[in-house]
Formats: C-alpha cells, structure tokens, sequence
C-alpha cells in the first residue's frame, strides 16, 4: 500500500506550479506540504486524491495509476477540502451519518455521536443546524469523519488546522499520530506549525519561484 | 452501495423538508400559469378543452426547469459534490439517486397537482387519466433531462439561462408524445403508442444521462 508520484506537473494559466515532483509515501508515512499562498499546494491534493487529472505525470496508489485505480483507492481515501461538504440546514449528526454513508462506510447514529463528542461537538451542539455553528465548529464537524471507528488507511487533508483552537489544534495533531502508529498515510497542507511527533514527517516545500524540480527531504 | 444511495436520498429529503419554500415555488408557478389561461382565452369550453393538453404539458416543463439549476449547485458550493466523485460508487448511480430524489420532490407533486388543474378545463376522466399517465412517465425524462444541463452548466455565469436553452431542445419529443397522448385520449383515439414512446424516452433516459451527467461533473471539478 503506497501513494506514488511520478514526475508530476500541473500548470495554472501560463504559470508552473510544480513540475518534476516524484515521491512515494509508505504506510505510517505523514507528507506535510508547504508552501505560500498560491504556490499549488491545494492543486497538488486535488491531484493526488484524483479531483483532477495531472497535466504532466502520474499518481499512483498501490501501483495502479489513479483513474485505474479507481472504487479501491476512494474506499480507502477521506479527504477534507476547503469546501467542507456539510450541508448548512442540517446538524452535525446527520451530515455525518449521511457523509459517512455516501463514503461506503455506513455508521450507526451512535458512532456518529460518539465521533462527534471526541471532536468536542457532543450534545447539543451535534443537533444544531451547522450554519448556526462557528467556523471552528464546522470544521470539527467536517473533520468528524476522521474520528469513526475504521476510518480511511489514506488521509488527504488540505488545511485541517485552520479556524480551530489550541486544544482542537493538539487534539487533531494527536488524532493524526495515531492514525500514522496504526499504519495510516497522510497528506496535508497547514501555515501553523505541524508538530506530529511521528519520525516519519516528511516536508515538501512548493515554492513558486524555484523552478527547479522539488524533492521531498 | 445500498446505504450510500439511501443515506443520499434521506439527505435530499431532509434538505427538502427544510426548506419547504423551495417545494413550493414549482407548484404554484404551474398552478398559476395553467390558471392565467382560461382568463386569457374565455370561457369557451370547446377551446379550453382543445388546448388544454398543450396548456398542461407547457406549464408543466416550465415548472420542473425552476428547480433545477439547484440540483448540483449547492452541492458544488459546500464541497459535498467533490465528496460524491470521491465516493466509492460508481459517480453515474450516486447521479441517479440524486435525480431520483429530485423528480420525488419536485417531478411527483406536479403529476399530483396536474389532475386538478385538468378539471378547470373541463376535461373528462379519462383524459385525465391519460393526462396522469403521461406526465408520470414524462416528467423523469424532463429530471433526466435537466441534471445533464445542470451539470453541463454547472459553475458557469448566466447558468440558469444557458441551462434552459441547452434543455428545452431537448424536451420537444417529450412534450410532442406527452401533450400528444393527452390529444389523442380527447379525441376518442388510443395514447398507448404515446405512452409506450414516453417510457421508451425515459428507460433510454435512464441508461444514458445519469453517465453523461457523471462525466460533466467530474470536468466541471478538474
């Protein structure tokens, strides 16, 4: 099981955001991506988690190219863009019950409120209709689904620190640890400090101004 | 994939139910232009009843074409869309239910509605029968129909009017088969090949928009 990429490229208008990038991420792997704003750091996960297709290269997850690899590959993949998929109207229980469904891992209303409360959403604030809740909120409840029971092994998260407070912040950075000690993989973008204390954090840094093809190290 | 399509539906329904209003608008503008036409023609019952077919299957396309330019845009906007192309499923049968759901909640009612609307006309029951039948196996074509504009034009400027004149091409043999049904019933002929046309639209329908539909979107999000 492994996320591979093979002298990737991908352009935005006239301008590179990266070209040449190769890397290969192994189970228990954490890739943290950084970068200014602009640099193609949202780009490059939508690439990787297949939401569009490389312009130059190829993504592979255990050895089969992504549009190959097709229904195994988003059965094992959660991601969390900056659209949070929740629908406003509805609670956080019931965008997570439904989310986790349409995912292919259905989960009890139980699990759900379990996942919630570990999140910091439990209660009542699990009922009330997302848009009533703060940003910070939301985005606990988008990131809900990283915390039931049997998550996805691949986690391509593009800012999951951002609008969350000090002790969300350490809980999720936690939350990702463990999931890198069961054998998971992650990819992510944050401008905080990402401190995970696994030792095999890797960094790639996309810078717009280099144009020499970036290795991770 | 059982629990993925039904946790989709639930979801739809949920939505709907939230937001009753939106349920509402499509009825009323078809109950509201069907109405406008007795009072712009005349009380003459023999003219009525001739153009009623027409009348109905009209309003009735121009209602169902409300509601969709919001059948993939919310979705866009909150990210659950990105959430259904990374969905296990195949994107084609999620695109389904989704329609599925749609013509539930706005399709269904404007075939419940239509009946009703049919006796301002003074049509008989049989024609209104014929008139249920055809808008029952009219109308998920027209669902069909316009979840492929919709995400053909989805995240476009001036959606909405580019989505309309991509659709309603489209509809013409879905309203000549459908009013024409209706017609055919009003003067004592047989609708079954009407019908049995109708259906024929909507099995094609069904087996081929629901892909087209998938592939929109999967371009619409690269």
């Amino acid at each position: 099981m492994s996320l591979q990429a093979h002298a990737l490229g991908q352009d935005r208008g006239d301008r590179r955001l990266f070209d040449g990038l190769d890397f290969s991420l192994q189970p228990g792997e954490a890739l943290w991506v950084r970068g200014t704003n602009g640099a193609g750091k949202t780009s490059l996960l939508r690439l990787l988690c297949g939401l569009s297709r490389p312009q130059r290269g190829e993504v592979r997850w255990e050895g089969r190219t992504l549009p190959e690899a097709g229904e195994a590959f988003r059965a094992d993949l959660a991601w969390c863009g900056h659209g949070q998929g929740l629908k406003d109207d509805l609670g956080a229980l019931d965008n997570l019950v439904a989310a986790a469904a349409i995912a292919g891992r259905p989960c009890s209303s139980e699990q759900a409120l379990a996942a919630l409360a570990a999140i910091g959403l439990g209660g009542a604030l699990a009922y009330r209709p997302v848009r009533l809740l703060s940003q910070g909120q939301r985005k606990r409840a988008a990131l809900a689904r990283l915390f039931l029971a049997d998550p996805p092994r691949l986690w391509v998260l593009d800012e999951p620190l951002s609008a969350l407070d000090a002790a969300s912040t350490v809980q999720l950075q936690a939350h990702l640890d463990a999931h890198l000690a069961r054998g998971g993989l992650l990819v992510c973008t944050t401008h905080q400090p990402l401190a995970l204390r696994s030792p095999r954090l890797r960094t790639l840094d996309l810078d717009g101004d280099d144009p020499a093809p970036w290795r991770p190290h | 994939m059982a629990p993925a399509l039904s946790a989709l539906l639930r979801r739809e329904g949920q939505l709907a139910l939230r937001r009753r209003g939106e349920l509402l608008t499509p009825l009323c503008f078809f109950a509201l232009v069907v109405g406008l036409f007795p009072l712009g023609i005349g009380p003459e019952a023999a003219l009525l009843r001739t153009v009623a077919p027409g009348v109905l299957w009209v309003a009735a396309l121009l209602a169902s074409l409300l509601a969709l330019p919001r059948l993939f845009e919310s979705d866009h906007a909150d990210g659950t869309l990105e959430h259904l192309l990374l969905a296990p499923q195949p994107l084609a049968t999620l695109v389904a239910a989704k329609v599925a759901a749609h013509w539930l909640l706005c399709g269904l009612p404007l075939v419940l509605l239509a009946p009703l609307l049919g006796l301002q006309f003074g049509l008989p029951g049989d024609v209104l029968a014929t008139l249920c039948a055809s808008l029952l196996l009219g109308t998920p074509v027209l669902s069909l129909l316009g979840a492929l504009a919709a995400s053909l034009t989805l995240g476009t400027r001036g959606g909405s009017v580019l989505l309309a004149l991509l659709m309603l091409p489209l509809c013409v043999p879905v309203l000549v088969f459908g009013a024409g049904a209706v017609q055919a019933q009003a003067q004592g002929q047989d609708p079954t090949a009407h019908l049995q046309l109708l259906g024929a639209l909507q099995a094609a329908g069904w087996a081929l928009a629901p892909w087209g539909s998938a592939a929109a979107l999967r371009l619409s999000l690269d």
